[in-house]
């Protein structure tokens, strides 16, 4: 995987993951071009586009697009499954997650991201555990704030 | 100073902004207190909530690069939720291309042996997002030992880690080659999942490692079998399919190792079936699994047998309701079109469905696909489905649809029905940004092969129409070539000399060479001379071709540029037949003034009755093909109004007032024509005898016979004796009334006494009636 980018429906950013080096204008770039081809999108149309060298899987879920951009020898209806579980964990995180949780909490969804995906690969593939790690993430880090007795944020 | 916010409070602040400039405002006081709260020594807890702040400020698009220290300072941090922060802003702020980066590489190698997994994760996974080669290298050995000897948890992300180190350093492979190999040995999900990845990194890169790894297809073969046959394992079930990630994963893996080599092809063949046959279909990911092991089964040495089952599933899921499992099944099938072409074949009736899918990213593919499949057998069917494909398609997918049409065209070949050309014309001149294209692909496909009718048709056609566009050499989607002016002559000439052509195209590259005077400056009299040559051939068709175009050079020069214009773009007929043959009776009734001089003489009739005449008159015309009716161009339009005025306005000038045509001389005798047009489908012809011999004729008589559509009456001639020397002549009006505007044509029999008594009958065709 290269780069995963979540945005809502005006085109507001609200989680990006890059999985290559790129340079900070490069990125805003990819950013503008993702968001227009995206939201320029029939709402019944194949989720599977072709941008550059690149495949782009984009899944809408409520008002949040998941856009996903693979190499082309990469199995697309896998990369579906991948954001589909990635949706699934945050869900299951924030207990029926909606957008604002993901503004409001970004840095949660990151480390989630991170317990799901390294390096552009799946390291974990049961929902189970994954929750674990960060149910324990979390723990550690709030006995360690309790102990300081300030608030984490 | 004001005291900063919470994270969550400055998020609301900067939503509830109202405008742009308001947001940036509250942005840019938000940024002050954080920098000047970086600058404090120690701040207590509030180290990392600043820096989240900071990370939420940078995500919105604005600068945050003085956030990079702070991110150093976090890592080092004892604290697990600066840690936290820490690696993430390091993800986020610093990639390798910033100094600051190797900074961290001390903090990412203690954490890496810290006693708490969660510590070590955190720099398991930056080290993966974001290491640069030299810290790679600097941490290899690390990881290496975090491969073989600590918990899964640490072991799964080791791994990833791992083939973020091969990616970026070529050679650390040969280190992590043997702990990849023990790894395969784990039953953890995770664990398993990171080594065939890692795996598969290493033999992507290096063949000697693709050939050691080899071995492991048994056991890759065996963790499949239990996957997919045995153990429901509820951690791992998605939908009904065990663990569905890690089985594609292995089957990449496989179709790997098997590529190109027999046995270890031979290993997998049983399991590949059994994938593709117990695998649940009705869901997304069954269908993943299912295309994952298509796309092994075609890329190994596989059995024909599966090779059939493959394809097979493709076909299934061209059938699927879902659109992107038609849009991949089509996808792959473009893949082994070459290959396995006939397979493909079977499933042609739904991919040229397909081309009327709403979804543009599917009809796209179904028309490369369709492209593909066209053959000899398919060709008119094929044809008509693409043909209306291109008329319903937006005009910008047009052109770049017609690209791919034309060399389809060549495919074509000589099975081509006569509508095809014009369809296929009217096409090319309504998209006029590929003209350029267009016409330097046909001037090659000539160049190359001038057997097949129809595309020579059409490619004498485009270079009559479009020679300037070849010639002036520059074309944006095609390798630019320069072609002279005498080039495309020898071709046009090369077309009209050869036998393989028929009468119909040699007519068009007869009409072509003479468009080309127009649109060529040197060569000319080369073209002159092309055409004055034709003007004796045997071929009636172009032997009245070049006698006109003659005429054009001779007569009428000063119309030529008009006459030859660039053809306006043509209008689809209604009924989807060809367009030719309205225009091409029209025109072919106006006739230049220079008529031809030798019409075929037909041999005399012994029988002397009307009936005769008419029978073959009509037998020996022919139906008008639509290929020929082209030839001519539509130009009258073009040349502002009928050529029918204008050389009807001719007759009013002084240069040419009704001309008197000769239409037979012989024995002295002679028969003239005058010819004037009383309304729209009326003319009167006016014929005059005379008789230039030293003996007088007697009783000569007219009889004349036209096309079974024409109405004709003969008026009473002014008399039947014509006295030698010229005397006198003999007049007769013929009135000629030709509603459906049929080529006109007459023949006339003369017959008469000579002065000796003896009878004599003799028979002339008419072809060209000037002044019409």
């Amino acid at each position: 995987m290269r780069f995963l980018l979540l945005f809502s429906r005006q085109g507001k950013l609200r989680l990006q993951k890059w999985f290559t080096p790129i340079s900070e204008r490069e990125k805003k770039k990819i950013i503008r071009d993702m968001t227009s081809m995206v939201l320029a999108r029939q709402p019944r149309s194949c989720n599977f586009l072709h941008w550059k060298d690149l495949k782009i899987i984009y899944k809408r879920y409520a008002s949040l697009y998941f856009c996903l951009a693979v190499d082309n020898q990469e199995n697309e209806l896998l990369a579906l499954e991948v954001i589909h579980r990635y949706v699934e964990l945050l869900d299951k995180y924030f207990g029926n997650v909606c957008e604002l949780d993901i503004i409001f909490n970004f840095e949660k969804a990151y480390f989630i991201l991170d317990e799901f995906l390294i390096g552009g690969e799946i390291q974990e593939t049961s929902k189970q555990v994954v929750n674990r790690c960060i149910e324990s993430s979390d723990m550690l880090q709030e006995t360690m704030e309790e102990y300081m007795s300030k608030p984490a944020f | 100073m004001s005291p900063s916010i919470p994270l969550q409070e400055m998020i609301r602040a900067i939503r509830s902004a109202r405008t742009q400039c308001e947001e940036r405002g509250v942005i840019q006081r938000e940024c002050a207190a954080i920098r000047a709260q970086f600058r404090q020594v120690d701040n207590g807890g509030a180290r990392s909530h600043n820096l989240a702040k900071l990370l939420y400020v940078h995500m919105l698009g604005y600068p945050a690069h003085f956030g990079q220290m702070e991110c150093v300072r976090m890592i080092a941090s004892p604290r697990y939720s600066e840690k936290r922060v820490g690696y993430l802003g390091a993800m986020m702020l610093l990639d390798e291309k910033q100094d600051a980066s190797l900074l961290i590489t001390n903090s990412i190698k203690n954490d890496l042996a810290h006693s708490n997994q969660y510590v070590q994760s955190l720099a398991l996974c930056t080290l993966a997002c974001m290491g640069s080669a030299e810290m790679c290298r600097d941490l290899a050995p690390e990881i290496d030992r975090l491969l073989r000897a600590s918990n899964s948890y640490i072991k799964k992300k080791a791994a990833l880690c791992a083939v973020h180190i091969v990616r970026k350093v070529h050679d650390l492979g040969e280190l992590f080659a043997p702990a990849a190999r023990s790894l395969l040995a784990e039953k953890n999900h995770g664990v398993l999942h990171g080594a065939v990845v890692l795996i598969t990194q290493l033999c992507e890169r290096n063949p000697e490692a693709l050939e050691r790894f080899r071995k492991t297809v048994p056991d890759l073969v065996q963790i499949m079998k239990g996957l997919v046959i045995s153990g429901y394992s509820p951690e791992h079930d998605v939908a009904g399919i065990s663990d569905p990630f890690l089985q594609v994963r292995i089957l990449r893996l496989l179709r790997i190792l098997g590529r190109h080599n027999e046995t270890a092809s031979d290993a997998m063949n049983d399991l590949l079936a059994q994938v593709a046959t117990n695998t649940d279909s009705t869901k997304t990911v069954g269908n993943a699994v299912l295309y994952e092991t298509v796309l092994t089964v075609l890329d190994i040495k596989s059995e024909s047998g599966l090779r059939v089952l493959a394809v097979n599933i493709l076909g299934r899921f061209l059938l699927n309701n879902d659109r992107n499992i038609r849009y991949i099944a089509m996808t792959s099938l473009q893949r082994i079109v070459g290959t396995d072409h006939n397979a493909v074949q079977r499933h042609r009736g739904t991919i040229v469905d397909c081309l009327k899918d709403q979804d543009a990213s599917v009809k796209r593919r179904a028309l490369e696909l369709s492209l593909a499949l066209v053959s000899a057998s398919n060709i008119r069917t094929m044809m008509k489905e693409l043909l209306l494909f291109l008329s319903s398609c937006p005009p910008g997918a047009q052109s770049s649809s017609c690209q791919r049409h034309i060399p389809c065209g060549r495919k074509a070949g000589g099975d081509v029905r006569d509508e095809t050309v014009p369809n296929l014309i009217q096409l090319i001149t309504n998209t006029s940004e590929l003209h350029c294209y267009t016409v330097h692909k046909l001037y090659r496909a000539l160049l190359t092969d001038i057997s097949q009718p129809s595309l020579v048709q059409v490619a004498c056609w485009c270079i009559g129409e479009y020679g300037d566009l070849l010639l002036k050499g520059e074309c944006q989607e095609t390798e630019p070539s320069q072609v002279t002016e005498d080039d495309a002559l020898d071709a046009l000439e090369t077309v009209l000399q050869s036998h393989m052509s028929s009468p119909a195209t040699r007519g068009f590259a007869l009409t072509a060479t003479m468009k080309l005077s127009t649109r060529i400056t040197e060569n000319v009299d080369r073209i002159r001379s092309i055409v004055s040559i034709y003007g004796s051939c045997m071929d009636v068709e172009l032997q009245q071709r070049a006698v006109e175009y003659n005429a054009l050079f001779r007569k009428y020069d000063h119309m030529r540029a008009a006459v030859l214009e660039r053809m306006p773009v043509i209008e689809k007929n209604s009924s989807g037949h060809t367009n030719g043959e309205t225009a091409g009776d029209a025109v072919k009734e106006i006739q230049p003034a220079a008529v031809k001089q030798t019409g075929p003489l037909l041999p005399q009739q012994p029988a002397n009755q009307v009936c005769d005449l008419l029978d073959l008159l009509g037998g020996s015309e022919e139906p008008l093909q639509p290929s020929t009716a082209l030839g001519l161009p539509n130009s009258t339009s073009t040349a502002g109004g009928d050529l029918l005025d204008l050389l009807g306005g001719l007759e009013l000038t002084p240069l040419a007032p009704a001309p008197t045509v000769p239409v037979y001389e012989k024995d002295g005798v002679s028969l003239t024509l005058i010819c004037e047009k009383t309304s729209d489908s009326g003319m009167t012809v006016t014929l005059t005898a005379s008789n230039s011999t030293d003996s007088d004729i007697s009783v000569f008589t007219l009889q004349a016979a036209v096309p079974k559509s024409v109405q004709l009456h003969m008026k009473a001639p002014s008399g039947d004796f014509l006295p030698a020397r010229g005397a006198a002549k003999v007049t007769q009006m013929v009135a000629l009334n030709n509603p459906n505007k049929v080529n006109l044509k007459m023949r006339i029999r003369i017959s008469y006494n000579t002065s000796q008594g003896s009878a004599y009958q003799d028979t002339v065709q008419i072809d060209s009636f000037p002044g019409l």
